[in-house]
């Protein structure tokens, strides 16, 4: 079993969510990333989820643009994320680390060249925003052949047709974009999530993570009441980008604690 | 499998094109592939479409023997397709009124848009005042700036302009920032994206609504010449003018069909918009093509005269024909391209646009090396009243 597949069980077994909180690597600084990773584990992270910088991040909002941006500017690539999770590694072997980001710079490296350097650095899932399942022939199955979880999302645009096949090509878990429209968009409503959630478990035995609209405890709290993981992202990078100098990671740390608290609250 | 027969079933022209886009927008996608395949088989809509392209467009466009310019040139005989002389200017409302027309077979009161100069927003804000639809354009804050008559014309024509300042607020930034509004909004908006590029099925709509142009050269330059020119020449940015004088030409194999892209100050000095020169494969706004990318996969600026070319990527079927052989690619600098301008206004009394004056330039080349009974055939794919505050500024004039 992967260390995603293990995480999943183990917070199964004691009857409790995930909490997948996200960063983009090399916001707000390049010597940041690591650790600001190990802060997102004190504070609860059970699975961590770093942005791959990107020069058009087409499906994100403004405020992970912004992020992008800024690591751009400080010069960050693929190659160097993969650094940073190897660094990371050296001192923690149990959190699974998920890339997100788009397809260009792994399609740049090479699919197999990425997923060979991925799985040594100890990267445990891929999420490639622009590669759906149809164009994924060759790189789900590389990503699989290396022990790395393709991920991949479903929508609430997406038909129950469709489904199957997203089930089919995906491993680790799968994730749902609560809402329409980029990241860090506004008005999540459960009810019609939660919907949307039964049937995706009629056609798919992967865990399920929600994410987009997640803003505090209570957010986190009803998001984590349907789902098996509460995905972070927007009000995560906000934070980062707001902190006066020197007070990022504690921020960061408060915040996630306070998402961690509402996630548990869900398993009470 | 012949060139004419693609893409295939998923928009993939060999290994290019493609759907690489977020799950949100695939439903979509699937919605407009399935949409367009039932009207380009309903007679009723291709009616409408020739209809409005005859009546409204005025089409067809004539074709031209450039007499002055040919003799300056010294070589081969140029003729014009004049495409700058359709209803907005350019070869832009070809397509857009074929994807008005899927909007409103689909029920969508509201339309967007992206545009680099401008030309392909002014399309758009007249079809949606055509058919009574909301318009929102989203285009570059350079090009805003560098593009301000079209801006005003968008405006008079009744459709929000919104500039967009991310990245290097230009029209890829635009393409992101209307992908984004198109993300939030589907169900109730229809994308007329402007070029042969983007996910699948956009590519093929857009080489299909622009094929009336070569269509109508096929018919047109045997009647004036008795036979088919020797070359084809169209400037390339998404390149939906090249593919629609190209793509009907590509059974005719001695016919040589050449696609201008933008070499700004040059391909040695980095600063162009040529992707088929001087780019590799990858993946961008939904489709794998030619592409300028810097060594980590980060999509680099681009740098042209003419804000239409100035653009990283190109519609995947020039990458396919690039790599088939069928197409030849060049790239002309800016100070070529506003060498042909003047000679275009000077010796035919024509103002081109920026964009199609790189054509030209490239016939300027190509002439002198054929024979005085050879024929070039470039397409003119824009009229340049909207650039003249930028040829002003490079010649030094204040207006």
């Amino acid at each position: 079993m992967s260390r995603i597949g293990e995480t999943f069980a183990a917070l199964k077994a004691r009857n409790k969510k995930a909490l997948i909180p996200f960063i983009t690597a090399g916001d707000p600084g390049k010597g940041m990333t690591v650790p600001l990773m190990h802060v997102l584990v004190e504070a609860g992270a059970d699975i961590i989820e770093l942005g791959v910088p990107f020069s058009d991040p087409m499906a994100d909002g403004p405020v992970i643009q912004r992020a992008s941006e800024r690591a751009l500017a400080n010069k960050v690539g693929l190659r160097d994320v993969l650094a940073m999770t190897a660094e990371f590694r050296k001192t923690n072997t149990t959190t699974p680390v998920v890339l997100m980001g788009y397809a260009n710079p792994v399609e740049h490296m090479g699919y197999e060249a990425f997923a060979q350097a991925a799985k040594a650095a100890g990267v445990d899932g891929v999420l490639t925003v622009d590669i759906p399942p149809e164009e994924s022939a060759g790189v789900s199955d590389v990503f699989k052949a290396h022990g790395l979880d393709p991920i991949f999302l479903l929508s609430p645009t997406t038909p129950e047709s469709r489904v199957e096949q997203v089930a089919a090509a995906a491993g680790g878990f799968i994730y749902y974009v609560s809402l329409k429209g980029v990241t860090g968009s506004a008005n999540l409503d459960t009810e019609e999530v939660a919907a949307k959630l039964a049937m995706v478990r009629r056609h798919c035995s992967l865990p399920v993570g929600v994410g987009f609209g997640i803003r505090d405890a209570a957010t986190a709290e009803a998001v984590a009441r349907i789902a098996d993981a509460v995905v972070v992202g927007s009000r995560i990078i906000s934070e980062i980008e707001t902190a006066p100098e020197g007070e990022c990671v504690n921020r960061v740390k408060h915040l996630v604690a306070e998402l961690r608290r509402g996630v548990d609250a869900a398993s009470k | 499998m012949k060139l004419t027969d693609l893409p295939d079933s998923r928009g993939h022209f060999g290994p290019y094109g493609g759907i690489f886009v977020a799950e949100t927008l695939m439903a979509a996608l699937e919605e407009l592939r399935v949409e367009y395949d039932k009207a380009r088989n309903d007679p009723a809509f291709m009616a409408e479409f020739e209809y409005e392209l005859k009546h409204y467009v005025g089409r067809p466009s004539p074709v031209y023997h450039a007499k002055r310019l040919s003799e300056q040139y010294g070589g081969a005989q140029i003729y014009l397709k004049r495409e700058d002389l359709n209803h907005t200017g350019a070869h832009k409302i070809n397509n857009t009124i074929g994807q008005a027309l899927l909007a409103r077979r689909r029920g969508k009161k509201r339309v967007i848009a992206e545009t680099g100069a401008g030309q392909h927003g002014v399309a758009s804000a007249t079809v949606a005042a055509r058919y009574g639809m909301e318009c929102v354009v989203y285009m570059g804050a350079e090009d805003v700036a560098r593009q301000s008559p079209n801006v005003f014309r968008m405006k008079l024509l009744g459709a929000t302009v919104v500039p967009v300042s991310s990245g290097s607020k230009t029209l890829k930034d635009a393409l992101n920032e209307a992908m984004r509004d198109w993300v939030t909004n589907v169900e109730s908006t229809f994308y007329i994206l402007g070029t042969a590029a983007g996910p699948h099925p956009y590519p093929m709509l857009v080489r299909d609504f622009q094929c009336v142009i070569g269509r109508e050269c096929i018919m047109q330059m045997p009647e004036l010449t008795g036979r088919q020119p020797d070359a084809v020449i169209a400037c390339v940015g998404g390149g939906s003018n090249a593919i629609g004088i190209f793509h009907p030409y590509i059974p005719y194999e001695d016919v040589r069909l050449i696609g201008v892209e933008a070499g700004g100050s040059g391909i040695a000095s980095g600063k162009h918009a040529a992707p088929l020169s001087a780019g590799t494969p990858g993946v961008l706004h939904g489709f794998r093509s030619y592409l300028m990318q810097d060594e980590n996969g980060q999509i680099i600026e681009t740098h042209s005269i003419s804000a239409g070319l100035d653009y990283p990527g190109v519609g995947p079927e020039h990458s396919y024909l690039k790599d088939a052989g069928r197409a030849e690619y060049v790239a002309i600098n800016d100070d070529e391209a506003m060498a042909a301008f003047h000679d275009l206004c000077r010796f035919e009394g024509i103002i081109p646009a920026l964009e199609s004056s790189h054509a030209v330039a490239q016939a300027k080349k190509l002439a002198p090396t054929l024979k005085k009974d050879q024929i070039i055939l470039v397409n003119l794919s824009g009229r340049g009243d909207k650039d003249i505050n930028t040829v002003a500024k490079v010649s030094g004039i204040t207006l």
